[in-house]
């Protein structure tokens, strides 16, 4: 396993519970189906995340929102992209936490997930043996801009154009 | 037409060095070959049957002579000295070597173009009438709202992984010449009936391969500053619930026909009421900046009929043929819109060889305002020529091999590339074509015949929209042999439909037979100026269906 | 070959794409008898029992793993005068080129006829 954020290979902070059962873990996952139980159970300074299948719609998930530190949505593959447009409902309907995206995605993919609202990928052996964090920060930026309107990434190509259109009709000073 | 800011031209440079790495780490094997498929799909690289393909896009059919020349070139340095138009406006080389395709990526990029979403479950290349900016009938030109929605699609954040691939075409003409009714989303350009606002109308679900749809219309009427939030929650809706679990019920056509219509569009109305659209449209004045490289060129003031054209036409029956089949009335007075046709007969439908590809440029720099169009029909079209000019580019043209007289005649036939060529194919298209071609090669005879549109495509993914030919063929395997299955009645226009099947299939050589059959009830049953689509949708498939028939009998 | 489909019947030949060509290569035994790939049909081994289709299953998947080709599978095959012909017409196609061109692919000698003289 490997898990990879914007800065690069990340430390695992969370422990998958054996169903609800997490006991005193400062940082349990379960999974969806085990949640309800799970957050009955949490004391005041236990973090729970969830594992949500991507198919899962996100008025299900909505109201756990406050009570979950972590949402992981799981890519059975990596071209399939239904996590992409779960991540990006989510964060438009309110959730703060952190976002994950579980499964064999490709580096090629890392823009494409923050730009959705991930933080980070979390990459089962198979895949991380052969594609490196470095290939995964190498991957960052490789578009250095995009089209989009809308999605998290820094100054996409129709704001620069706004921008650009705004200097050429304001006074020259 | 539109030229690349430095937005634009330092994204297709980013994209060129993303996918030489991606040759390079397929190479060392940090990709699997299932990981690196998709990666180059969406750059237009297949691997055929017999080398790699590379497929360009030429976005919304719209090239200049630069870029005809850069194609030329490529073809001859990197491929076999030709390449192949596609139904989608495309072109594609058959034998590129994958150790070349970066370079070839930064030669299209030289001249602002490149091979982006040709291929792969995204959405693809959009595609526009031909005539675009052109016709009579047009209430606006297409192309800019192309060009805004290529921009949009270009490596989309959360929509380059979708069940299935995703086409668009677009037209603002009344006569649907763009086939938007077997795309995706097909969007016409509307007037509003009450207050004349100029608008889109959205059709979703087209589509042919194996189960072919005609799209249905989600909204009669978007607001043209909408767009991009509607098709977001058009492809968000698709995204999220399109089917993963059967690559053949993955387009969105199949979620549009299981769910239906009405519960498709409230679901995309409800995605589409939560979106915030200033933050995702494009501005006005984005669109106004696309649609100034659009504007009309330079027409001169010349009377509405030409007597240098009228005069060449009455000394010169060969000319006289070419004006007759392959001109296209024209917006400005004294101009017509030239089809260059890639059907001669005997010859694979849609392929030109670089030679063939300068001379093309050349004349679209002389003649037509550098400007060249790609048709769906897998033929060339100068858009804007004067009249007085048509029997010096005819005369150009008849060396070149360019000239067959032939366009929407029955020669003028769309094929895939079928099993020469391609990985997918269960049968060959192209011979099939080139015999259909030979047994009506008289000239005489296709201008009785007069409009006829014959359709091959070489497996049931219907790349050669034999669906919606008004003579349809699909090539498939039978019993370890080729087997050609006939429809009829099918229309790629405003009027779509799907054609339907007229009997079991065909060995290859009783095809020509089987065509000069139905020509045959056709010029029996036809009434005065009626044309062969219009007989049938009038008499109906009994008559062809007994001909077929009798000739399947008399096969036995 | 990953998941590894239903061999065809005997005798077979491997055939598969060169990775950074692109072209249609075959498996051939050297002199000395190690399996490689050669652009010429006629060359290709044939793997007339099940031992030797077993071991052009080893060399697809080992060749595939080490990047030099792809979409390697066997193919059933006639026995004819100018060496293995491929019983179905499409693996046919592939060891000719495309059949309204004659002058292009292996039918007009493409990458075979300087290796087969040398």
């Amino acid at each position: 396993m490997l898990l990879i954020d914007r800065e690069g290979s990340a430390t695992e902070a969370w422990t998958r519970a054996d169903g609800a059962a997490i006991g005193n873990l400062s940082h349990a996952l379960v999974g969806w189906d085990a949640l309800p139980e799970a957050l009955d159970q949490k004391s005041s300074d236990q973090k729970i995340g969830v594992l949500v299948p991507n198919s899962l719609p996100s008025e299900a998930l909505k109201p756990f929102f406050d009570q979950l530190a972590l949402v992981a949505i799981g890519f059975p593959a990596f071209a399939d992209g239904r996590g992409f447009s779960l991540a990006k409902v989510l964060r438009r309907e309110g959730f703060r936490g952190t976002l994950r995206a579980s499964g064999p995605l490709i580096p090629d993919q890392f823009d494409y997930a923050i730009a959705c609202g991930f933080d980070e990928i979390e990459l089962p052996e198979a895949s991380a043996s052969r594609q490196s964090a470095l290939q995964w920060q190498q991957a960052r930026g490789r578009l250095s801009r995009t089209y989009q309107r809308g999605y998290t990434r820094d100054g996409n190509i129709l704001d620069r154009r706004r921008l650009a259109r705004a200097a050429a009709n304001s006074p020259a000073g | 037409m539109y030229r690349y800011d430095e937005f634009d031209e330092r994204f297709v440079r980013d994209r060129v060095a993303q996918f030489s790495d991606q040759v390079a780490r397929r190479l060392d094997g940090s990709l699997t070959e299932d990981e690196f498929k998709p990666l180059r799909l969406k750059n237009g690289v297949y691997l055929q049957l017999h080398a790699y393909m590379l497929r360009i896009a030429v976005p919304y059919g719209t090239l200049s002579s630069k870029q005809m020349r850069q194609l030329a070139l490529i073809g001859e340095r990197f491929d076999r000295g030709y390449g192949h138009f596609t139904t989608r406006q495309n072109l594609q080389f058959n034998w590129p070597k994958l150790r070349d395709v970066p370079e070839i990526l930064g030669l299209l990029a030289d001249v602002e173009m490149h091979c982006i979403q040709t291929s792969g479950n995204c959405i693809r290349n959009v595609t526009a009438d031909h005539f675009a900016g052109v016709a009579q009938d047009e209430i606006e030109d297409p192309r800019p709202v192309c060009e805004l929605i290529r921009q949009w699609s270009t490596a989309h954040p959360e929509f380059s992984y979708l069940p299935r691939k995703f086409k668009i075409a677009a037209t603002g003409a009344q006569h649907d010449r763009a086939v938007t009714k077997a795309h995706d989303i097909g969007l016409r350009i509307v007037r509003h009936p009450d207050s004349g606002e100029i608008g889109y109308e959205i059709s979703v679900g087209g589509g042919l391969g194996r189960t072919p749809m005609i799209g249905k219309v989600v909204r009669d009427f978007l607001p043209k500053p909408d767009l991009l939030a509607y098709l977001e929650a058009i492809m968000r809706v698709y995204n999220q619930e399109g089917r993963r679990d059967n690559k053949y019920k993955a387009r969105v056509k199949i979620l549009v026909h299981e769910i239906g219509t009405e519960e498709f569009r409230s679901r995309v109305e409800a995605e589409f009421a939560t979106l915030d659209g200033p933050s995702v449209n494009a501005d006005p004045e984005e669109l106004a900046r696309i649609e100034a490289y659009f504007a009309p060129p330079a027409y001169e003031t010349l009377p509405r009929e030409s007597a240098a054209l009228a005069a060449a036409r009455a000394s010169n029956p060969a000319f006289d043929r070419w004006a007759g089949t392959n001109l296209t009335p024209h917006r400005a007075d004294g101009y017509s819109a030239v089809t260059i046709s890639l059907k001669p007969i005997g010859l694979a439908p849609g392929d030109a060889t670089s030679e063939q590809m300068r001379v093309i440029a050349d004349l679209a720099e002389r003649y037509s305002f550098d400007e060249l169009r790609v048709t769906h029909a897998q033929n060339i079209v100068l858009p804007h020529v004067r009249q007085d000019d048509l029997h010096a580019i005819w005369e150009a043209l008849v060396p070149a091999g360019l000239a067959t007289a032939n366009s929407g005649l029955i020669t003028d036939i769309i094929a895939c590339p079928g099993l020469d060529y391609c990985a997918l194919a269960t049968a060959r298209s192209i011979p099939i074509a080139q015999a259909i071609q030979q047994r009506f090669e008289d000239a005489e005879r296709q201008t009785e015949i007069g409009e006829l549109n014959i359709k091959i495509s070489g497996c049931i993914n219907a790349c050669g929209h034999h669906h919606v030919g008004h003579i349809g063929i699909l090539g498939l395997e039978k019993r370890g042999i080729e087997s050609y299955q006939i429809t009829l009645g099918g229309d790629a226009t405003e009027n779509a439909a799907v054609g339907e099947i007229l009997g079991p299939g065909l060995p290859a050589e009783e095809v020509p037979g089987a065509i000069e059959a139905i020509v045959g009830v056709y010029e029996a049953e036809r009434n005065d100026g009626e044309r062969f689509i219009e007989t049938v949708k009038r008499v109906g498939l009994s008559p062809f269906k007994a001909a077929f028939k009798e000739l399947s009998h008399a096969a036995d | 070959m990953a998941a590894a489909p239903k061999r065809p019947p005997l005798p077979v030949i491997l055939l598969a794409n060169d990775l950074l060509d692109g072209d249609v290569v075959f498996a051939r035994a050297e002199d000395a008898g190690a399996l490689s790939w050669t652009r010429d049909p006629a060359l290709a081994l044939v793997a007339a029992e099940e031992p030797d289709a077993v071991r052009l299953e080893g060399f697809a998947a080992a060749e595939i793993a080490a990047q030099h080709v792809v979409d390697a599978y066997l193919v059933d095959v006639a026995i004819g005068a100018d060496g293995p012909v491929p019983r179905h017409f499409r693996e046919r196609f592939k060891t000719l080129g495309p059949s309204n061109r004659p002058d292009l692919g292996k039918q007009a000698g493409e990458g075979i006829a300087a290796r087969r003289s040398a």
